[in-house]
């Protein structure tokens, strides 16, 4: 074996192989020996082709090509090279097929010795064969001598085993029978002892045989007995289930039985809903007992829990119990105990209403609250049951009536104590009138109404906040509205008229800044100043119309034409400063003083001066140059080109000034349109300058910008220059000794 | 001029003359317009009557200047039936007393007649208005206005003096008034007419007139109150218009800076309220044909056009000439997918520096109107073009 191993590896790694050649050549030589050999032996050219690229193997003119031509070569050397070349390459040729047959002559002698080594290995194993061969056949009929022998063994036991077979089978038999026969005795014993489900499975086991074998006597004997046993045992469980006096687990198990005895469902379910709404009746009846018509003793939370772990859980019992039981009644008995819970749970419903309807009259938001969120808990299990009756949302629209409701009542609370507030404040304001002494101050009177109801408004929030606690069940449910009812009281003062009189009234938003947890506060916020704003700038338009009807009668009714020199300022124009200094006082009380334009902070003086000059040398021009009244025009157009547009009813902020403001702008206006509707004479017009004078030497004080004031004054003056057919300005000196003796 | 400017009534002259209508429809020559305004010249007691004529094709301003000597004009009307008659009510001062009267009164022919030369100087050719009659108020105290029959033949005037309300007929050619008949209003206080409109409805039988914040509708026939809206506005009503195409309708403004609409058969609400001036609204004026289209001024110096689409007689803004109905079915389509306008204010003009005291239409172009300030500034105005084309289409 061993000579063999040597003998294949020796061609690969042959020691002689190339002993004289570089390491270098060693495997191409080897590789090209190869490809000689597999040529030799006509393997596929393609294999050859693995070869790095070398001669074109077809090329008859390779001396190593498989398709070497001698002659063709030659042919080629003898026309293709001259006779150096062609003497070089004879000996090169002579020298390379001499080196060949030495190489031949040195692989032969390497190789002899393992040419023979493999020989006799050869042959050894060819004896080895012949004895494997003997052995096996020795196997084979050793192995056929044992098959024989098992099945001579298989064919004696045979009737034996047959025999064992049937004998089990009429023990079984036995057994059964004998289970047959004792049933009607172990039956009965059952049903003494009161195991009625070990005797409805005996039953149910024993039924389909005796029925399949009625026809033997004996047998019928039997199921004959049983059957009365039966009936009695049905009779017995009947008798148990009407009884009722057990829980409803009990009942249940018995329906249970009946069922499995073969009762007609129907029937049962029929009987078992009766059952249960006696139960159930009798709860409500218990309930209502306790609603009863006598003062509500328990409080209703107790009321709630009754009723849940009363009826709510009894009415979940049956309806699990039923749910289980008659689960193969299909769609139809789901439909008959969705119908019996509606009803039921609408009575209950109904009552817990009438409980609820009591409690509104006030009392304790947080019980109220609890017993609620207990209510809606306790709901929630029948109504993951019975999505179909509806409980659930039935539930949750009582709870949510119950809240609006209950915001309702605040909200009517508060608007009760609003109004009374409202009231008070009225007397309290029209008794001093009455008197003709300053009442109480005004900012108390405020005080007094934005803390009252401030407070009220406080405590129904807080009362109010309880519905919406996290904890309780329904809470994100409906109470996004209570934020906003709550303002209404506020929105009802501006349709009232009657609160013309007082500025009072406005007051600023704070009382809402209490948050609400559902509304924004800022919605509040922003609507409680836009209500205030209203009301304020009604305020404004309607004292400004006062004083403007003021001033319209008093330049309607006189004749400017035949009036005499001024002597003094018109007792109206004192009356206009009076009412404005009174507003001023007014509204004083309750607000800021608010921004005014910088430049007034002076004395009156000096912008007295400063008025007086501009208007001598815009407004009267005429009189001093008669000649050149188109400057006039011109000068009162580019002035106006300047000033701004005076918009004269503009909302007004919350301070004095702009309330003020507003108010004389709306006068003033009225004033200027006014003259420009009536004639003057030279007279006419000098009263209107002491009356402008005099307007502007008391109004500056009360204005953002007097500038609006000088403006709105001198608009008149001019008017009613232009409405004068003969208009001789008053000496501004004597204006204002006019104005200052007034 | 020189002079300081002191209008405070205008109105167009009635476009009478059939040719001149024709004339304007086909493009020839012009929407003639005359605008009568009265301008006081200060400390003088001359007054003017200024006629604007608007060529519309040039966007070109001809005046003319009438003389007025017998005082100045609180109150102008045009006769519905010659373009060269107005009445006008104007102060007269004597004895140190101011009286208003009322005159009717013709103008020169040239000018009647429209034509459009270049106006020399006009200052130096002012011509005089020729008197035709006074009415005379001497019992009834002032006059506060005076308007014309609207569709009748310029023989009926009515005027509202004091607090009488004076229907006259003027006769042989204008050159007479007679009182025809007369009524007063009897009350507590100060009763005074402001002013007051007559309907076009009812054949001409109904006048209605402002007096304080209440409207009362007169009938001529018998001169006896037929309606009465009280308090129809917060304060001192201001003017008052018929809805042309609409009986019933009326529009009144005033003090409380409201245009009220009402229906004159249910005095008690408003049928519609715009509150957009914030100032006292001094005139308002129903488009003539287009009665959706309302322009009212006010003495906060804007002047504002609405559109009342939903109270007017055309509701979807649709006209239909008669003499395009087989466009109509083309117009159909379109508008059936154009949204119905909504009730708004359109246009809020603002180019007057100071209170805006009229506002009217022009009587020949339904589409052109003009507004008067108290600085003497005149503004002829056009319609938006958008909102013309929704209105024709």
């Amino acid at each position: 074996m061993a000579a063999a191993a040597t003998a294949g590896s020796s061609p690969g790694s042959g020691p002689g192989d190339s002993p004289e050649g570089p390491e270098a050549e060693a495997p191409e030589r080897r590789r090209k020996a190869h490809g000689m050999l597999k040529l030799y032996y006509g393997l596929s050219e393609g294999e050859a082709a693995g070869r790095p690229a070398g001669p074109d193997p077809l090329d008859p003119t390779d001396l190593n090509g498989a398709h070497f031509d001698p002659e063709v070569y030659l042919d080629k050397l003898r026309r293709e090279c001259p006779l150096a070349q062609l003497m070089d390459s004879e000996t090169d040729m002579v020298r390379q097929i001499r080196a060949l047959d030495s190489d031949m002559q040195t692989l032969v002698y390497e190789n002899y010795n393992k040419f023979i080594s493999a020989t006799d290995t050869i042959r050894k194993m060819k004896n080895d064969f012949r004895k494997m061969e003997d052995e096996m056949d020795r196997l084979a009929t050793n192995m056929a001598v044992i098959t024989d022998f098992s099945a001579r063994i298989s064919a004696t036991l045979q009737d034996r085993h047959e025999r064992i077979t049937k004998l089990a089978g009429v023990h079984a038999l036995l057994r059964k029978l004998q289970f047959l026969f004792e049933l009607p005795s172990r039956l009965t014993k059952c049903v003494e002892l009161g195991a009625y489900g070990q005797a409805v499975r005996y039953q149910g086991r024993a039924q389909a045989v005796l029925q399949q074998y009625q026809h033997l006597p004996s047998f019928r004997a039997i199921q004959d007995d049983c059957q009365v046993i039966t009936a009695r045992l049905a009779q017995q469980l009947r008798q148990r289930f009407r009884e009722g006096g057990s829980g409803a687990p009990e009942q249940a198990e018995c329906v249970e039985l009946l069922l499995a005895l073969g009762e007609p469902a129907e029937e049962l379910c029929e009987e078992f809903l009766a059952h249960a709404r006696g139960r159930l009746e009798e709860e409500l009846r218990s309930l209502e007992a306790e609603l009863g018509p006598s003062p509500p003793a328990p409080d209703v939370l107790e009321f709630t829990d009754h009723g849940g772990s009363g009826f709510v859980g009894g009415l979940c019992q049956v309806a699990a119990a039923y749910q289980e039981l008659f689960a193969a009644q299909g769609p139809a008995g789901a439909e008959k105990l969705a119908a019996f819970t509606r009803e039921l749970g609408s009575r209950y419903f109904a009552l817990v209403e009438r409980r609820l309807a009591q409690e509104q009259g006030g009392g304790d938001n947080s019980l109220l609250v609890r017993a609620l969120d207990r209510f809606h808990r306790r709901l929630r299990a029948p109504g993951a049951l019975l999505a179909a009756a509806g409980l659930t949302d039935a539930a949750t629209e009582i709870v949510e009536r119950v809240a609006r409701e209950r915001l309702g009542h605040h909200l009517q609370g508060l608007r009760a104590a609003f109004l009374g507030c409202l009231t008070d404040v009225r007397q309290a304001l029209a008794a001093p009138r009455v008197a003709g002494k300053e009442g109480p101050g005004l900012a108390e009177l405020l005080a007094n109404v934005a803390s009252s109801i401030l407070s009220h408004i406080k405590a129904s929030l807080a009362a109010v906040h309880l519905f919406t606690a996290k904890e309780v069940s329904f809470s994100n449910k409906p109470y996004f509205r209570m934020g906003l009812e709550h303002l209404e009281p506020q929105q009802r003062v501006i349709n009232s008229p009657t609160w013309k009189r007082g500025p009072a009234w406005i007051w600023a938003p704070s009382p809402c800044r209490d948050q609400s947890p559902v509304t924004p506060v800022s919605t509040l916020c922003a609507e409680a100043r836009e209500t205030a704003r209203r009301l304020l700038t009604h305020y404004v338009k309607v004292q400004g119309l006062v004083i403007s009807q003021m001033l319209r009668k008093s330049v309607e009714t006189r004749d400017w034409l035949s009036t005499l020199e001024p002597r003094n300022v018109r007792a109206v124009m004192k009356r206009v400063v009076e009412d404005t200094t009174a507003i001023d006082v007014q509204v004083g009380l309750l607000y800021e003083e608010g921004v005014r334009k910088a430049q007034s902070s002076d004395s009156s003086k000096r912008t007295f001066s400063v008025y007086s000059s501009s208007r001598q040398q815009g407004r009267y021009a005429p009189s001093y140059t008669p000649s050149a009244p188109m400057d006039t025009n011109l000068l009162s157009n580019i002035q106006k080109l300047f000033s701004e547009r005076i918009d004269v009813f503009s909302p007004v902020e919350f301070n004095k000034v702009s309330v003020l403001t507003g108010i004389i702008k709306i006068s003033l206006k009225t004033l200027l349109e006014c003259v420009r509707l009536r004639t003057f004479g030279r007279f006419g017009l000098q009263q209107v300058q002491v009356d402008c004078h005099f307007l502007q030497l008391y109004l500056w004080r009360f204005v953002a910008d007097e500038e609006l004031v000088h403006l709105l004054l001198d608009e008149v003056v001019a008017s009613a220059a232009l409405r004068c057919p003969d208009p001789v300005p008053m000496e501004p000196s004597v204006v204002e000794v006019i104005c200052e003796r007034g | 001029m020189g002079s300081c400017l002191c209008p405070l009534r205008a109105c167009w002259l009635e476009e009478g003359n059939l040719e001149e209508m024709h004339a304007a429809r086909s493009g020839v020559s012009l929407e003639s317009c005359a605008l009568c305004l009265h301008k006081n010249e200060n400390c003088l007691m001359g007054r003017k009557i200024h006629i604007i004529d608007f060529d519309d094709e040039n966007n070109m301003i001809n005046k003319k200047v009438l003389l007025h000597q017998a005082g100045e004009i609180w109150h102008i009307s045009a006769s519905p039936a010659d373009r060269g008659v107005l009445a006008t009510c104007y102060n007269r001062t004597s004895d140190s007393k101011v009286l208003t009267c009322a005159a009717v009164w013709r103008m020169p022919k040239e000018l009647e007649s429209g034509s459009h030369e270049s106006p020399d100087d006009s200052s130096s050719t002012a011509q005089t208005l020729e008197l035709l009659c006074h009415l005379d108020n001497t019992a009834h105290g002032n006059m506060a206005c005076v308007v014309w029959e609207p569709m009748g033949d310029g023989k009926r005037i009515i005027s509202l003096a004091d607090n009488h309300i004076l229907l006259w007929d003027l006769q042989e050619s204008s050159s007479q008034a007679v009182l025809a008949s007369s009524a007063s209003l009897e009350g507590k206080g100060q009763l005074r007419f402001t002013s007051g409109r007559w309907s076009p409805h009812h054949n001409c039988t109904q006048v209605a007139t402002a007096s304080d914040t209440t409207l009362r509708g007169w009938d001529t026939r018998s001169m006896s109150q037929i309606y009465c809206i009280e308090n129809a506005h917060g304060q001192l009503v201001r003017d008052l218009d018929f809805n042309p195409n609409k009986q019933y309708y009326l529009a009144s403004c005033g003090d409380d800076c409201k245009v009220k609409f009402w229906d004159t058969r249910n005095v008690t609400e408003p049928v519609k309220t715009l509150e957009e001036h914030s100032h006292w609204v001094w005139n308002v004026r129903y488009n003539h044909s287009h009665d959706q289209l309302v322009l009212t001024g006010s003495s906060d110096s804007r002047v504002m056009l609405s559109n009342m689409v939903s109270i007017s007689s055309e509701p979807f803004g649709h006209l239909v000439d008669d003499d395009d109905i087989s466009d109509q079915e083309d117009h159909r389509s379109e508008e059936k997918s154009k949204e119905p306008l909504q009730d708004n204010v359109i246009a809020t003009y603002e180019e007057h520096e100071d209170s805006v005291y009229a506002v009217d239409w022009s009587s020949a172009d339904p589409w052109l109107f003009a507004s008067l300030s108290y600085d003497g500034r005149l503004v002829i105005n056009r319609v938006p073009r958008a909102l013309k084309y929704h209105i024709l289409l």
